[in-house]
Order: C-alpha cells, then sequence, then structure tokens
C-alpha cells in the first residue's frame, strides 16, 4: 500500500480567449487544478476526473496542510483505488465558473476591477470540455486514457467524446443522461427561484451589498438534495421519526428529516455561491448533444471514437433507466464498443459517490482493462 | 492469450464466422465471447443479469450490457446482429414466443442451445415416476431456473412456427456430437436458425 495522498492544488492560467457557447467571449480564465500519481514518458496514462454540481478539483486524498477534508471521490481515486493513481495520472478540474478558486462569479472581473457576480457569462458543458482540453494541452496530454464523471460530470465525459474523439479512449459516464428530462429542468429552475427570489441577492451583486442571499441558496440545496436520495433510502434513515418528545403543532423543526435538510441547506449556503448554483443548474438544463443533430443521439455519438461505460442505479429517480438506455442504445447503433451496468444501490442518485462492492468491483476490473490496453504498467 | 473451450461452446463457436458481429444473450462470464474476439476477431456483445457475472465480463474484456431478457431487446435495431447466441437460457425465458421474435428481428442468425428433454436418462427418471435430476438438468422440480421443457423436435416445431427455417441441427453429449438417436441420446439441444422470409 503507498503512502496516503496527499493533494496540492494549482492555479492554472490562460490568457487565450475562450469563446462560450454563448457567443460570449472569456479574454482570460484561471483554473484550479489538482493531479495525483505520475504521468507516464509516453502521457498515456492520464484519466480526467470531471465533478458534478458541487464538487471541486479535489476529487481525492487531504491537502498538504491536512486541513482540507477529504477529495469528493477519494473512494474511487487513490492508490490501489478502482481508479489506481499507482498506475493512472488522474487530473481534477475545478470547473469554468464554479467557485473553488477557478475563475466565476466571485472572481474579479480585470475590465472592471469588481467581481463577476452576475456578469460572469453562462457557460455550458461543451465550454467546459473546451477549457479542459486546454488543461491537457498544458499537461503534454494528446489523449486521456478516460474520462470518467457521475452526473453532471458524466455528461462531461460524454462531451468529451463528441467534442474531443481524438483524445479520449475510453468514457465513464455515471447515473448521467444525455438530456435533463422536464421533470429535472423543473426541479432546477425551482432551486433557482428560491435564489431569485431571495430579498439578499440583488439582481446577482450581492457581494458589492457585503450580503448572501443565504435562504435561497439553502432552499435551492434542500431541493436539490431531495432528488440526490431515494425514497426508501430517506424512510430508512429518517422515517417519520420526530426531533422533539411530541409534535408542536407550529413551523419549526419537528421531523429528523426536516433537520437533516436544514442542516444541509445551511451548510452548503455558506460554502457555496449563488450565482453559481445558478449558472451550473442552466449548463444541466441546456445539455442536450442531440440537438445539434436534428434530435438523434446516435447522430451525435456518431462522432466518438471511445470506448464506453455507461452506468444506472436502479434506485436513481432522478435519471431514470431510460435516460441511460437511450445512450446505450444510441452507441450500438453507431457501433460503438460500450458496457452497461444497472447496479442494484438502495441510496439513489447519489450512489454513484458512495462505497459499493459491485459498483466498485465493475469499474476495477474496467480500469484494469484501460490499462491493459493503453500498455499502462500494473 | 487462448483459452481452452468447453467443448460444447467450441461447438457453437465453429458454426460462427470469423469477423462476424455476435450477440450473447446471457452470457455468462464472456468466455465464449472473449475466445470470439480474440481467435475469431469477432465483434462481440453479451447481455447479463447477475452483477457477479457482468462483473466478470468487464473483467474479461467483453462488452456487457446488463439486462433482463424479459424485457426483450429493445436496445438493439433490426438485424444489427450476424448471430445472435442464446446458449442454454432460452429454457430460463418466461416469454419463449415473444423471445424468438426477438432473436428474429435482430439476428440474421441465432444459434440455440437448450438442454435435451427427451435425452433418455430424463425418459428414464420419468418412467420411474420421478422429475428427472441429470448433469443438464441438476436441479430439483421446486428449485429449478427452467421454467420450459423441450425437445428436439419439440423445438423444431415452434421455430418452424416462429417463422425461422431451421439452417442446422445437432444433438451433443458431453459435448461430443451424436448422430444416432440424437433426441434420444444427445443431453444438449444445438440448432441453427434463420428467418425464413431471408430465403432466397
Amino acid at each position: 500500500m503507498s503512502a496516503p495522498l496527499v493533494a496540492t492544488p494549482q492555479l492554472v492560467e490562460f490568457s487565450e480567449p475562450l469563446q462560450l457557447r454563448s457567443g460570449a467571449v472569456l479574454e482570460r480564465y484561471a483554473l484550479m487544478v489538482e493531479t495525483y500519481g505520475t504521468l507516464n514518458a509516453s502521457r498515456s496514462n492520464a484519466v480526467l476526473v470531471c465533478h458534478a454540481l458541487n464538487a471541486s478539483h479535489h476529487v481525492a486524498g487531504v491537502g498538504a496542510d491536512a486541513a482540507q477534508s477529504l477529495g469528493w471521490w477519494d473512494n474511487m481515486v487513490g492508490p490501489g483505488k478502482p481508479v489506481d493513481t499507482d498506475r493512472f495520472f488522474v487530473i481534477g478540474v475545478n470547473n469554468l465558473g464554479s467557485c473553488f478558486g477557478s475563475t466565476g462569479p466571485t472572481s474579479i472581473d480585470a475590465r472592471t476591477g469588481r467581481a463577476w457576480g452576475a456578469n460572469f457569462p453562462l457557460v455550458t458543458v461543451e465550454d467546459w470540455v473546451d477549457a479542459q482540453a486546454r488543461v491537457a494541452d498544458r499537461f503534454g496530454i494528446e489523449a486521456f486514457a478516460a474520462v470518467i464523471g457521475g452526473s453532471l460530470g458524466g455528461m462531461q465525459a460524454l462531451a468529451w467524446s463528441m467534442r474531443y474523439p481524438k483524445r479520449v479512449r475510453h468514457c465513464v459516464s455515471i447515473a448521467s443522461t444525455a438530456r435533463l428530462s422536464a421533470q429535472n429542468i423543473a426541479f432546477n429552475d425551482v432551486a433557482r427561484q428560491a435564489i431569485l427570489s431571495d430579498p439578499d441577492f440583488r439582481e446577482g451583486h450581492y457581494a458589492e451589498f457585503g450580503v448572501v442571499p443565504r435562504r435561497g441558496l439553502s432552499v435551492a440545496r434542500m431541493i436539490g438534495h431531495i432528488t440526490y436520495l431515494s425514497d426508501d433510502d430517506m424512510a430508512e434513515k429518517f422515517g417519520r421519526t420526530l426531533r422533539v418528545d411530541d409534535i408542536q403543532y407550529g413551523y419549526g423543526v419537528e421531523f429528523e428529516i426536516e433537520s437533516y435538510l436544514r442542516h444541509q441547506g445551511d451548510k452548503f449556503a455558506q460554502y457555496f455561491d449563488a450565482n453559481t448554483y445558478l449558472l451550473i443548474t442552466k449548463a444541466l438544463d441546456y445539455f442536450d448533444p442531440a440537438r445539434d443533430f436534428g434530435g438523434s443521439l446516435a447522430a451525435a455519438l456518431a462522432q466518438s471514437e471511445a470506448r464506453f461505460l455507461i452506468a444506472y442505479f436502479t434506485t436513481d429517480w432522478r435519471f431514470a433507466p431510460e435516460r441511460s438506455r437511450e445512450v446505450v442504445r444510441a452507441l450500438l447503433e453507431v457501433g460503438r464498443d460500450v458496457s452497461y451496468l444497472e447496479i442494484d444501490a438502495p441510496h439513489g442518485h447519489d450512489a454513484f459517490l458512495l462505497d459499493d462492492a459491485r459498483y466498485h468491483g465493475a469499474l476495477r476490473g474496467y480500469f484494469e482493462g484501460i490499462a491493459r490496453r493503453t500498455g499502462v504498467a500494473a | 492469450m487462448t483459452r481452452a473451450l468447453r467443448s460444447d461452446l467450441a461447438f457453437v463457436a465453429d458454426w460462427i464466422e470469423p469477423g462476424s458481429s455476435v450477440l450473447d444473450l446471457g452470457c455468462g462470464d464472456g468466455t465464449l465471447l472473449a475466445y470470439l474476439q480474440e481467435s475469431k476477431q469477432c465483434r462481440c456483445y453479451g447481455v447479463e443479469i447477475d452483477a457477479d457475472k457482468v462483473r466478470a465480463c468487464i473483467a474479461n474484456g467483453v462488452n456487457v450490457l446488463q439486462q433482463n431478457l424479459e424485457e426483450g431487446l429493445a436496445l438493439f435495431g433490426d438485424r444489427s446482429f450476424d448471430t445472435i447466441l442464446q446458449l442454454e437460457t432460452l429454457q430460463a425465458v418466461r416469454q419463449t414466443e415473444q423471445m424468438l421474435a426477438e432473436l428474429r428481428r435482430v439476428g440474421r442468425a441465432s444459434i440455440v442451445t437448450f438442454p435435451n428433454f427427451g435425452f433418455w436418462a430424463d425418459r428414464v427418471a420419468i418412467l420411474r415416476g420421478r422429475m428427472p435430476v441429470t448433469k443438464t438438468l441438476p436441479y430439483q422440480w421446486f428449485d429449478t431456473p427452467n421454467l420450459r421443457f423441450s425437445t428436439l423436435y419439440d423445438f423444431a416445431d415452434l421455430a418452424r412456427a416462429s417463422g425461422f427455417e431451421i439452417r442446422d441441427s445437432a444433438a451433443l453429449h458431453e459435448g461430443r456430437r451424436v448422430d444416432w438417436l440424437p433426441n434420444l441420446r444427445g443431453s444438449l439441444a444445438v440448432f441453427r436458425l434463420e428467418a425464413r422470409s431471408q430465403q432466397a
């Protein structure tokens, strides 16, 4: 067993303008990046890990000063883990528009000398992928052995396979979808409305007023969180258990689930930026690669050259199995190598973050195959 | 990497064209597909429901889709495979006729194997008033995963009624072909089917 991972974040700066899908252009930007393992001489062992809504570049390990908490996918990525950093060189990138060090709404806009706030342009999944590609360029990585992500991260993995077909050998998309459903967009919009209607939102320029739309952000997180858990999981964890001795006939915290959600919401509102939340939920809503191909996902995926692993969790009601199956069907239609997992796990959408023997066993086997195919020594 | 293939699987593998596309329904740990990929350069996919076997397929470097066969083959387009393999799994599927219709839709040809209930040891057991428990049917009547029992003759009738032409059939016992009294001496039935409409 190797020593525990110590991660050192680095800021990678770009001065070449980035054309965004919206038409806007970012003149300069910086991305916070963490890497684990060693890039081999042929630069063939690189794996890009894409993060979902609230995560960051800090995928695995602990910070150098140990003050930073464990990475968000530490059970998946590390020495001897399914994505084994003794073999692979793993990169985590905090996406553009996020709030963990990369350029985003909380950064200073050089043109005005003030925080971007609501003026930060809307970015899409494709824009993130373009920005990540420049990180790969900076490291001299021509092609990733794999691009992997869950949920919104899985969308980025799919987008990579279509946008940079020569640069992705394996695409691993977990608990994800190639398009949100009307219900998904509806939940996202309710979350956005919670933020937009908070009096402290101030049209997105709350920072200038020295306030934070904490209540809106907290409610947005509570809504999101409900969709990440399964009904059964919630019933088992909380049931109808009361926090108090007896019901109070009031609006305070009475049920355990209320206490849990409010705690999650409050915690989130302390570290996450409201403009970032708005922008990322929009990126989710907009993602629809089939749209540029007359609604044909197969035509969109025909651009890809990678091998695919698609995984779905049986209790994920946020992204139904049909959303994964349509990706698989499209990949089969265009003759791509694809494996598809329907993992029986009780934890709903968030199962992709959790340790599960069958899930991790399958991923471990898949990455061993990647190592064999890309000639990465054990 | 050369793999030693079980003799009945080797028999089936001999019927598959090099470089063709193969879909194996109930592919287990993917041993046969891995062999076809490596030795015959076939384009292979398997369907399997059991999580441990799915994991084994992935470790074997085989494309595997985790699915319940009872849900049909909705993932696959019409005539999208040269050969579909349904090896010792059809007898465990509830919707037999629907399954055969799906084979006809998705595959240009299908190879189906199943335990032959006309095998002499099964007949002897029935004559003695007992349900057979044999090497090919090793289960008790109350715990068997097998739902449908048929003989070579019965299956041939259904295959024709389902719009298939029988291109080849054989009975095996312990992996070897039985040519004399196959429905009595063969424990495993093997059929190669093609959709009749395809015939010139």
